[in-house]
């Protein structure tokens, strides 16, 4: 659990793939060891969950739900072994019990990636108005949390977000807005 | 439902029973309520971790340690109604297959723990039957306490995730547990060989 003790790049490396956001992503959880990657998909995600399945570094693999992932990549966390949930808006709507009764009490380095809908072109209310309790919920409990817009941003947000969240022992989300992904629209 | 034939048990003693077979420091994640308050008057040791909430979660969270931990041997312990909160868990773990995991559910069809309301699935649903239909192909009830302590030998050295489902009584936990959850995790991970004390 030396994480801290390692060098903080905030270089992408080489092998750091063709500099999408997808790419990005996924070297900088292999570079900080990250390798359990439960997940509820979501279309925008889609390019970064096939090339976690392709990649044989991380043991990637869908859940029911949210909650359960959470689950286990909390128990992963106390065997030693580091994970990253990825998930949607909705689904993050779905964590409020679970993050206040396990990740923070136990003080566990839950590493969250939400796929923001909801805003910036949503064509689907209901997804407009549950992206709209996240942020107060992660306030609530007060969570770290970045929104990342910028692709020239990611590495260093992404990388410096895990780093502190394992040696602080506290959750991060990191919000992956529609302005860094493209999004979802209508015409998709 | 297949569970007419089975006797009905208590939760502590099957608990206690489980504990006395532990020789090999397995962990065991107790699930909320008078799951882990059994647990922990059963005798605590490093490698137990007891939910203080998070309910439906005992399942995966094990699963998490399973896969951090292939060579140690994983068990879960969970009630009826924390299992329906949270069934979806039993595919995710029949797909991922990982043999350490053993999964113990303890049946009574109330939530005894709330005033004892039936569960949705009190006399209608069969568990094993569920959890069989999810995938995990390792999976019976338990015919009494012996028949138990079969179960959990046979479980020990499968080359599947196992589940032992036990009818059990309508008795509350005999103990309860400390609520301290940042020393219940750290001193799980020490239990884990993952860290050092300070």
């Amino acid at each position: 659990m030396a994480i801290a003790e390692q060098q903080t790049s905030s270089q992408a490396g080489p092998g750091s793939g063709d500099g999408s956001w997808h790419s990005i992503v996924l070297q900088t959880l292999k570079r900080n060891e990250i390798s359990l990657i439960p997940y509820v998909p979501d279309r925008v995600l889609t390019p970064l969950i096939k090339n976690l399945h392709a990649d044989p570094f991380f043991t990637t693999f869908a859940t029911a739900r949210e909650e359960e992932a959470v689950g286990i990549v909390s128990g992963a966390w106390m065997g030693g072994r580091r994970g990253a949930v990825l998930m949607q808006t909705s689904g993050f709507a779905t964590l409020a019990n679970t993050l206040a009764s396990l990740a923070v009490p136990y003080q566990i380095p839950l590493i969250m990636f939400v796929s923001e809908r909801g805003t910036l072109g949503e064509f689907n209310y209901g997804q407009s108005l549950v992206c709209r309790t996240m942020r107060p919920v992660l306030d609530s409990l007060a969570l770290e949390h970045h929104t990342i817009t910028r692709l020239d941003e990611l590495e260093f947000i992404t990388d410096r977000s895990i780093k502190q969240a394992v040696t602080t022992q506290a959750p991060v989300a990191l919000i992956l807005n529609p302005l860094l992904t493209g999004g979802k629209t209508f015409d998709k | 439902m297949d569970t007419r034939n089975t006797k009905v048990m208590n939760r502590f003693d099957v608990t206690k029973r489980l504990i006395a077979k532990l020789k090999h420091e397995e962990a065991v994640i107790g699930g909320i309520g008078n799951t882990n308050f059994d647990l922990w008057a059963a005798g605590h040791r490093p490698q137990n971790f007891y939910m203080l909430g998070s309910m439906g979660l005992a399942f995966p969270i094990a699963l998490g340690v399973a896969l951090a931990q292939p060579d140690r041997r994983v068990f879960a312990l969970e009630g009826d109604g924390s299992l329906l909160m949270q069934l979806g868990a039993l595919s995710t773990i029949a797909a991922l297959k990982p043999k350490n995991l053993i999964m113990i559910v303890m049946d009574n069809g109330i939530y005894q723990i709330t005033g004892a309301q039936p569960t949705p699935a009190a006399g209608v649903a069969d568990l094993v039957a569920i959890a069989l239909a999810s995938g995990l192909t390792n999976s019976a009830w338990a015919a009494d306490e012996a028949d138990f302590e079969r179960l959990v030998d046979e479980a020990m050295s499968a080359d599947e995730p196992s589940l032992i489902a036990l009818r059990i009584d309508d008795k509350p936990g005999v103990g309860t547990t400390r609520r301290d959850p940042v020393q219940i995790r750290e001193r799980f991970m020490h239990g884990l060989g993952v860290r050092e004390p300070l």
